[in-house]
């Protein structure tokens, strides 16, 4: 008899376990099936990626589109390149879209926003960005500020 | 005098080294020795019930307050930079990715592992595992393995649990006491925590803390001098040895899962 008790209750311990993961899943980590069809690669050329970090969102329109995957630098551009992985979903990104590294808040974290353009045929894998506007660093901001005060005078 | 100490130095070294041998050579044996492959379940499941299903209710009460003294402490620091609504994030994240499974892994060391480790010295004290091996029942197949086995996997539903209990209860601090809209504790939290990075990189770490944690417990039992010091010695040496091993392997699988981002 005990070990019919302990049967019940180990899978009640189990099924609790599944109900845990679960609430994990959805409630804790949000993860939603979206019938993903998989995801492809896009890379983009940036003059200055400062404060872009891995796993940073790529958005377009404010919708949470992809991530960056990886970030590295390019000897011969003198630019790094940031790859993104899309998902699959997102497949019509005009060949002319355009990429910008955009701030969540005034110190919140660094995003990649996608504008996609007028161009009929898509983005696809592997594809890279040229038209990209660059991460604004604070510092050459206020130089630049800076020196229009001073030319005013 | 400086001979005899390097002598003494390496005696121990080497009664490490052949403890750690003999730890292995028991896994392996009572997981793959003889006829011993497979796990029997109705001997697995009684084992379930005495580590796992009888440890749901410390885990259950530290998990919720763990989650609620996190949400407690994390408000008076965020409310210092008006970002309050981050307050699911951060507990969420340091419940998933570390003090869900480490805070686990060590009750259930305290709680389990020394109860693992008496009872199969006790068994040895009065020659129960001999006995066995005289009727013919191995006892590393009939008492080794379904408590190894047991271990792995009660601690990771354990530890799932335990994540679960907390974020209930950094909600319950954060939404319904300090009064953080709801709303906006959810979403921060679904929008940081991700499933297969956060949740699964915890569960991983959690089934190398059991593998860990069982291993010591049930090698100490098995391999004490079989007198009531000898218990007392190896229950004392499951709890320590276990909790240092966590914290070591905790921080290497911190380096190598969250350390290049």
């Amino acid at each position: 008899m005990y070990s019919r008790i302990s049967e019940l209750t180990v899978g009640a311990f189990v099924v609790l376990g599944a109900i845990c993961l679960a609430f994990l899943a959805l409630e804790v980590s949000g993860l939603t099936q979206t019938g993903d069809t998989g995801s492809y690669g896009l890379s983009a050329r940036f003059d200055n990626v400062a404060g872009l970090t891995g796993r940073a969102k790529v958005s377009a329109a404010g919708v949470v589109v992809g991530r960056v995957i990886n970030i590295r630098y390019d000897e011969q551009t003198a630019s790094a390149i940031v790859d993104m992985e899309i998902s699959g979903n997102f497949r019509k990104f005009s060949e002319d879209s355009s990429a910008s590294i955009l701030t969540a808040g005034l110190l919140g974290e660094k995003y990649i926003g996608l504008n996609t353009g007028g161009d009929l045929s898509n983005l696809s894998d592997g594809d890279v960005i040229y038209n990209t506007q660059s991460a604004i660093v604070l510092e050459e901001l206020i130089g630049k500020l800076l020196l229009n005060i001073g030319s005013d005078k | 005098m400086m001979i005899d100490w390097v002598a003494n130095y390496g005696r121990s070294m080497i009664a490490q080294v052949r403890g750690i041998g003999r730890a292995t050579l028991i896994l392996k044996q009572a997981l793959l020795g003889r006829s011993n492959v497979g796990v029997n379940w109705k001997l697995t499941i009684d084992q379930v019930f005495a580590v796992g299903v009888l440890s749901l209710s410390i885990i259950l009460v530290s998990g919720l307050f763990i989650g609620m003294v996190l949400a407690l402490q994390g408000y008076t620091i965020l409310t210092a930079y008006g970002s309050e609504q981050a307050l699911g994030q951060m507990v969420a994240l340091s419940l998933a990715r570390e003090l869900g499974p480490v805070v686990t892994a060590l009750l259930f060391a305290g709680r389990a592992g020394s109860a693992l480790t008496a009872e199969i010295g006790l068994m040895k004290a009065t020659e129960q595992l001999a006995s066995l091996e005289m009727i013919g029942i191995d006892p590393l197949r009939r008492i080794i393995a379904p408590r190894f086995w047991g271990g792995v996997i009660s601690l990771p539903v354990l530890s799932i649990i335990f994540i679960s209990a907390g974020c209930l209860g950094g909600a319950l601090v954060g939404v319904s006491w300090l009064g953080i809209d709801a709303g906006s504790f959810w979403a921060n939290m679904q929008a940081s925590v991700d499933f297969y990075d956060d949740v699964c990189n915890g569960i991983i770490k959690s089934v190398v803390f059991a593998i860990v944690v069982t291993w010591i417990a049930v090698y100490q039992g098995y391999d004490l001098v079989p007198t009531s010091a000898g218990i007392a010695l190896a229950t004392t040496k499951t709890v320590v040895y276990a909790s240092l091993a966590i914290l070591g392997f905790d921080f290497f699988l911190t380096a190598v899962m969250f350390g290049e981002i």
